[in-house]
């Protein structure tokens, strides 16, 4: 598939909005996910008592 | 080798900790090669124009949709049955990648529909039980915070993962069953695909990716509920020591 320019790329033969906003929906739900899960990583509750033995 | 050894969370938890990020880098590289395909390659479709291009996250999401609420029900089943921590924990982390799906196909799909079907949302039978998986989805990661004991909590939520199970057969099949405005499966066990070649290998490749991402952040986040569930013990201490010390 040739597109030929940034512009037709870009224009999804007039459906830009719906294929590059599915793309865009999904690579933000996917990066929600991911900075949750980095959260939780840093969250008080994950973090292990220091050992005072 | 006893494979066993694995469902105590103090031998898992390295275990999970060292394929996280293989999986990671094989759904990345994967997606890039499948989008690759799916935008560069595959050509312009002869009904739809363009806009078919949804296809490629829309249906490997709808997949894991169904897919992983059918290992989170199992997981949830395991826990319940033969009492076991890991697998409840297991369940519990699959949950919020699946209702990620879930609502990831359910969004795409209704970008898809607007520009071919004319209508961004129809009450069949397809999108309402796709839509009825994200509310069970959602209800047990609420039902499992809402109960304060946690192996009272992964009860209640396996019996719940194991009633809502019915409902992926029905998602599955109500193309079939039901005269519904969502097509039927393109691609099916049974038959040849109803799909261009190339535009099926992008797809597949998607899946794949798609699966590595699931496994990938899975297991990170079984890891975060294990470090959660299990820091009064004394295996995670040492841990904790050892890798201060390292």
């Amino acid at each position: 598939m040739n597109w030929g320019s940034l512009d037709n790329f870009l224009h999804m033969g007039g459906y830009g909005f719906y294929v590059w906003g599915s793309y865009l929906v999904t690579a933000v739900c996917i990066a929600i996910e991911l900075l949750m899960l980095w959260l939780r990583s840093k969250s008080a509750a994950s973090r292990i008592p220091e050992n005072n033995a | 080798m006893n494979l066993f050894k694995y469902s105590s969370p103090s031998t898992f938890y390295p275990l999970a900790g060292a394929l996280a990020p293989w999986f990671g880098w094989a759904a990345g590289l994967l997606s890039v090669w499948g989008l690759y395909i799916g935008f560069f390659e595959a050509p312009t479709d002869f009904q739809q124009g363009e806009a078919y291009r949804i296809i490629f996250i829309h249906v490997p999401a709808a997949w894991m949709s169904m897919f992983l609420y059918l290992v989170m029900a199992a997981w949830a089943g395991v826990g319940l049955v033969f009492n076991t921590r890991l697998s409840s924990m297991m369940a519990l982390a699959l949950a919020p990648t699946g209702a990620m799906f879930t609502f990831v196909a359910l969004v795409t799909g209704a970008l898809w529909g607007k520009p071919t079907w004319g209508t961004w949302w129809a009450w069949d039978a397809r999108m309402t039980s796709e839509l009825i998986l994200l509310f069970l989805y959602l209800g047990f990661m609420a039902l499992h915070a809402s109960i304060e004991d946690l192996r009272r909590a992964d009860k209640a939520c396996a019996v719940l993962a194991l009633v809502g199970a019915v409902n992926v057969p029905i998602i599955y099949y109500s193309v079939r069953w039901w005269n519904t405005l969502h097509q039927g499966a393109s691609v099916s066990m049974t038959a040849a695909p109803k799909m261009a070649a190339i535009m099926l290998h992008s797809m597949f490749i998607m899946m794949v990716a798609a699966w590595m991402y699931s496994i990938a952040v899975v297991l990170t986040r079984v890891r975060r509920i294990i470090r959660e569930r299990e820091r009064q013990t004394a295996w995670l201490r040492e841990l904790q020591t050892e890798e201060a010390l390292a």
